[in-house]
């Protein structure tokens, strides 16, 4: 069977700077053999839904390195919601406390991987989505 | 093993050592080493005090004057930060180093809707001269300089610093305030950007043009190989970058007719802690000569004074690690001691738990212990550049300048560095680097303490400085209060004013003066920026 070839979005939400990760890792999905798209800096959620809907993504993988990643997921999965996109699948990555990590799955974040997540992690979960 | 690559046998023996800015490093070094890389004591050592500076700025070193500690510092309100000012300048600390929260670093008010949940969240929120006026209550400005890591805007942040130290009986000749004010570094990482590249490098030369003129004991730039390191850049990658950048600004400044002799010598950098003791020392060395050998030879620089390569050299965040985070401690402790071998002028540490999120104030304080117990108890202070004459270290002072040079002319190959930053060569290459790095950590090639050896398994985490959402909303508040009250006909006219200015490439510094005493707001300062120079688009990477 061949299998999917996983197209992901990643993206920085807000107005933080700081996408050593976003990038590091975008290049570890596409040598894993995935499409990525990458956001860019400063996207609004707005912006990032409407990349995903043109890109036609199957995941989008936000980098959050402020701590806002709580309200910034919540913000991105509704409007994922009132777009009728849910069947987008999200990640997230970043500064991220393991006490954080429950709450965002029971709020609807497929996988949460904190910096520092080995590449091959990341690559076998998203493989496994599909 | 390290931050370099080591190449052991099966007895784990190492076979080869080499250092991330790809210099091999062998097992013991001789005079042969010296006669080798051509090594001549007038030429690339000399007196400490005396041309090339290899030793230090100063003849006497830490003798005469330990370094000025300057930990990163904001959080919450102007309030909040003005209590965890006193609170460390009561603990010792010499300087300020200011935090912005991202919605002020982005140029937008506390109630603009992009800004919602990053109020006060990094660094200090601020609106107005208002909120300045709180944060500095009872500051010494002429005894206490000022950091202020703000770089898009850092002319309304520069100029509002001038507003608020006057206004608290200070003449702006007295004060000193250092506006990172470095936006291709932003470019490079960090990204904190908004303005396209032409007027974003335009407004770092108003800013410096206004110093010379202005404010003479300020530092107008600082320009931070430390963020492009800290996004992936090895050692000589860091330093080649801060050089070309600053060449950048200084052919700015000197196609308004001011000659470098005339503001080189407020030039400021920051640089980073984080690597090999023995690469980062040799880093610091190498890059204080050829900063001085290249103003003087390229940019005909001869006051002496004025060749000195002052900075920061601290932080080393990207070496601080997530797992077992005590070990920081430890961390910060050698990355400060491989600060003072290389003869830091100023310095800071990254807190331990700055992995997590901005650091408690027990663990800021821990930071300033690390840096005072350097300079009080452990006799860094003793002698200047101890390591001068090892058979190693000026071998290394050496292959680093040799390094630094190539990596400059790397940069020049893609154009120079505003071509390099438009294009994305250079985020590029450091994004690579990044990767690389990683890699190295995730296949063990690169050794890191409790995260891919030694492990503990499940771990504690840190106390955490919680994000004060309450604040926030306070903020706002007095925001709302204040865009009622202040005079709004002035406002609106200073601001006409700021466009005009900014739409005919005049020096914007005075007009954003007159802005701030009127208590503009940041985000419209910013705004009227946005609106005459657009958005910066990041160049495709991949």
């Amino acid at each position: 069977m061949v299998k999917k070839k996983i197209r992901i979005l990643i993206a920085k939400p807000d107005l933080d700077g700081h996408d050593r990760g976003a990038k590091v890792v975008a290049i570890a999905l596409r040598d894993a053999g995935m499409e990525v798209v990458y956001s860019g800096l400063h996207q609004s959620i707005d912006q990032i839904v409407k990349t995903a809907l043109e890109e036609s993504v199957d995941v989008i993988g936000l980098s959050i390195m402020t701590g806002a990643h709580l309200s910034i997921c919540q913000r991105l999965l509704k409007q994922l919601k009132s777009e009728e996109m849910e069947d987008i699948q999200l990640i997230a990555g970043g500064v991220i406390p393991k006490d954080d990590i429950a709450k965002m799955k029971t709020m609807g974040v497929h996988g949460v991987f904190p910096g520092g997540t080995p590449f091959d992690e990341i690559v076998e979960f998203l493989q496994s989505l599909f | 093993m390290g931050v370099a690559r080591y190449i052991k046998d099966e007895k784990d023996a190492i076979k080869e050592t080499i250092y991330q800015s790809g210099i091999s490093v062998k097992p013991v070094y001789g005079p042969e080493d010296l006669e080798a890389v051509g090594f001549d004591y007038q030429k690339d050592l000399g007196m400490p005090g005396g041309f090339p500076f290899t030793r230090s700025l100063h003849p006497q070193g830490y003798r005469s004057r330990a370094w000025t500690t300057r930990q990163y510092t904001g959080f919450g309100t102007p309030e909040e930060t003005n209590q965890r000012f006193k609170w460390m300048i009561s603990h010792g600390q010499t300087g300020l180093n200011v935090a912005f929260d991202l919605p002020t670093q982005m140029g937008l008010d506390s109630d603009d809707p992009r800004a919602e949940g990053e109020v006060g969240r990094v660094g200090m929120a601020v609106d107005s001269l208002r909120d300045f006026e709180i944060a500095f209550q009872d500051i010494p400005f002429d005894r206490i300089g000022s950091g202020l890591t703000i770089n898009a805007n850092a002319t309304v942040l520069l100029a509002m610093y001038q507003v608020v130290a006057e206004k608290f009986g200070y003449a702006k000749d007295k004060i000193s305030a250092t506006p990172q004010n470095d936006i291709l570094k932003e470019m490079i990482g960090r990204g904190a950007w908004i303005f396209p590249v032409e007027p974003a490098v335009r407004l770092v030369g108003d800013c410096i043009e206004y110093s010379v003129k202005e404010l003479p004991r300020c530092n107008p730039v600082s320009v931070c190989g430390y963020h492009i390191r800290e996004s992936g850049a090895t050692p000589a990658q860091e330093i080649a970058c801060a050089f070309e950048i600053a060449k950048t600004y200084i052919e700015n400044v000197m196609a308004r007719g001011i000659k470098p002799e005339a503001f080189v010598g407020r030039f400021s950098f920051n640089l980073n802690v984080f690597g090999n003791l023995w690469e980062q020392t040799a880093k610091f060395r190498a890059a204080r000569k050829l900063w001085a050998k290249m103003l003087k030879e390229e940019y005909g620089v001869h006051d002496k004074k004025k060749l000195f390569l002052r900075g920061l050299f601290g932080g080393g965040g990207s070496g601080l690690t997530k797992d077992q985070p005590e070990n920081n401690i430890i961390r910060g402790a050698y990355y400060a001691l491989a600060a003072a071998l290389g003869g830091a002028q100023t310095t800071a540490l990254c807190s331990f738990d700055e992995a997590y999120t901005i650091p408690t104030s027990r663990a800021a304080l821990l930071s300033l212990r690390t840096l005072e117990i350097l300079m009080e108890e452990v006799g860094l202070r003793d002698t200047v550049d101890p390591l001068a004459g090892s058979y190693f270290v000026e071998t290394l002072t050496k292959q680093m300048e040799e390094k630094i040079l190539e990596e400059m002319k790397q940069i020049q190959k893609m154009g120079g560095m505003l071509r390099a930053v438009a294009t994305g060569a250079i985020q590029r290459e450091v994004t690579r680097q990044a990767y690389e790095f990683e890699k190295g950590i995730q296949n063990k090639e690169i050794i890191k303490v409790g995260v891919n050896k030694y492990i503990e398994g499940d771990h504690p985490e840190v106390e955490r400085h919680e994000y004060n959402e309450a604040g926030a909303q306070k903020q706002i508040a007095s925001l709302k209060l204040l865009r009622k009250k202040r005079d709004q006909q002035q406002v609106s006219l200073m601001l006409k004013k700021l466009e005009q200015t900014a739409k005919r490439k005049q020096n914007v510094m005075p007009v954003l003066v007159d802005c701030c005493k009127v208590y503009a707001t940041v985000g419209e300062m910013t705004g009227v920026f946005r609106g005459v120079f657009g958005q910066w688009k990041e160049p495709g990477i991949f």
